[in-house]
């Protein structure tokens, strides 16, 4: 069972409908002896960071995650989930994340060369940098579908997969068991799936 | 580099997708869930519902077939039509919808663009118009084209963008229905003047239509109705000639 942590911030319609119609048990909670039981957890995300990370800190899921993720259970963050794994993020002011991924979140505004659009909203195509098990049913150049206006940096070493968009954008991070996406695989038509369906197998 | 979208556009009314000939004629086409699997099987990049519907009954039939949609479909949805308040937004969201188009709601009360864009993020928030050119000029037009609302339309697209909306749907009524291409001159001076994405709607009669549009660079999206219910154009030879004529798509 795929525990989806429920914390106030998303809409998780999508994300257990997907898992679902991959036949993926699945259940929205914010319950911790739920989680903590579950085979695997997604973190989902969507809106600003600082909220977020309160909202994750006011529940008390940043130990939980923690332990999780030192006890080796897999966890997959997405989009403003998978910004929550790093250090810190820079999203207006400087704000604390789970620390489960090396690195920090910073704007893409004034990386990207002016005439990209910001959000970086659309398909893009993901080019894979490491072999993983998450790959398992994709191939390089399959496109997914990004929403976003910050994006991972100094996370290199743990970059699986990155989207070009003036600036090489971590779209898949990996360290140890925890994943993050930056992008929506439950939007990203039966790539999206493909890559929920081989998380669901790790 | 993200890719050009396309998108078919479903008017929903009673929980099922209409296409009207014209006004008066309006046909029965499908159910929205066989129409939104047949497009997602044929690589449509989003899908957007539009509810036409008047009464209260046919909104709970709309929000019943968006639902069944989300929970089949994993494309980005966008849904539109009797979008006047947060409660609105609030309604569709909670079905599946990923982004909510405004158009009539926002000229009864533009700060609903602010107020939606700061609860649900920019991206959620579509600011859809209805553009007819009046003594030379760009008009927003309200009640499906029929009311000349007197609105600036590069005004409006402008003030938009500087409340929050995520994106632009620029429909074309000069040349919506005559399937002689999009309204370029009119998509050109909407894009030069913002820099979210534009989606142009309005004009596609064929192929090269929206190649011409890509070329042109005025919008990141092709948006039409008919011609994919009709199939006219079957949306992955669409974006296959596309691809071969350099305008990336996702194939």
């Amino acid at each position: 069972m795929i525990a989806i942590i429920d914390y106030g911030c998303g809409n998780l319609f999508s994300l257990s409908s997907s898992l679902r119609s991959l036949g993926i048990e699945c259940k929205i909670t914010g319950d911790k002896d739920e989680i903590t039981a579950a085979d695997k957890i997604i973190l989902p995300g969507v809106g600003a960071f600082g909220d977020a990370a309160k909202k994750l800190r006011d529940c008390g899921m940043v130990e939980l995650l923690r332990d999780q993720a030192t006890q080796g259970k897999p966890i997959l963050g997405i989009c403003l989930g998978m910004q929550l794994l790093f250090e810190k993020s820079f999203e207006y002011g400087a704000h604390a994340g789970l620390g489960l991924i090396k690195g920090f979140v910073g704007p893409l505004e004034g990386q990207v060369p002016k005439g990209l659009k910001i959000p970086h909203m659309g398909w893009n195509k993901l080019n894979l940098a490491k072999a993983d098990p998450i790959f398992k049913y994709i191939e390089p150049g399959d496109y997914m579908y990004f929403v976003h206006s910050f994006y991972a940096r100094n996370c290199v070493e743990n970059t699986l997969a990155f989207a070009e968009y003036g600036v090489a954008v971590p779209a898949i991070v990996r360290s140890g068991s925890v994943y993050g996406m930056q992008f929506h695989p439950e939007k990203s038509g039966a790539k999206g799936l493909a890559l929920l369906k081989a998380f669901s197998e790790l | 580099m993200i890719t050009k979208r396309i998108i078919p556009c479903l008017d929903v009314r009673n929980g099922r997708v209409v296409k009207g000939v014209n006004f008066e004629g309006i046909q029965d086409v499908a159910s929205p869930v066989e129409l939104a699997h047949f497009y997602n099987d044929s690589g449509a990049d989003e899908l957007v519902f539009y509810d036409i519907t008047a009464s209260f009954e046919g909104r709970a039939l709309f929000t019943d077939a968006l639902t069944q949609v989300a929970s089949e479909i994993f494309i980005p949805l966008t849904v539109g039509g009797g979008i006047n308040t947060l409660d609105d937004f609030d309604r569709v969201l909670k079905c599946g919808a990923d982004k909510v188009s405004v158009n009539s709601g926002a000229i009864k009360d533009p700060s609903i663009i602010e107020k939606a864009a700061k609860k649900y993020g920019d991206q959620c928030v579509v600011l859809s118009m209805d553009i007819k050119r009046v003594d030379g000029k760009f008009h927003i037009f309200s009640k499906g084209g029929r009311i000349d609302t007197g609105i600036d339309a590069l005004e409006w697209a402008k003030m938009g963008e500087n409340n929050g909306a995520g994106e632009l749907v620029v429909n074309s009524i000069d040349t919506d229905g005559v399937k002689q291409g999009f309204d370029l001159e009119m998509l050109q001076k909407i894009s030069d003047l913002v820099s979210i994405p534009v989606i142009a709607s309005g004009g596609a009669g064929k192929k090269e239509d929206f190649l011409e549009l890509f070329r042109a660079g005025v919008a990141d999206a092709g948006l039409a109705a008919s011609i994919f219910h009709f199939k006219e154009v079957n949306i992955m030879d669409l974006k296959r000639y596309l691809n071969e004529n350099d305008i990336e798509m996702r194939i």
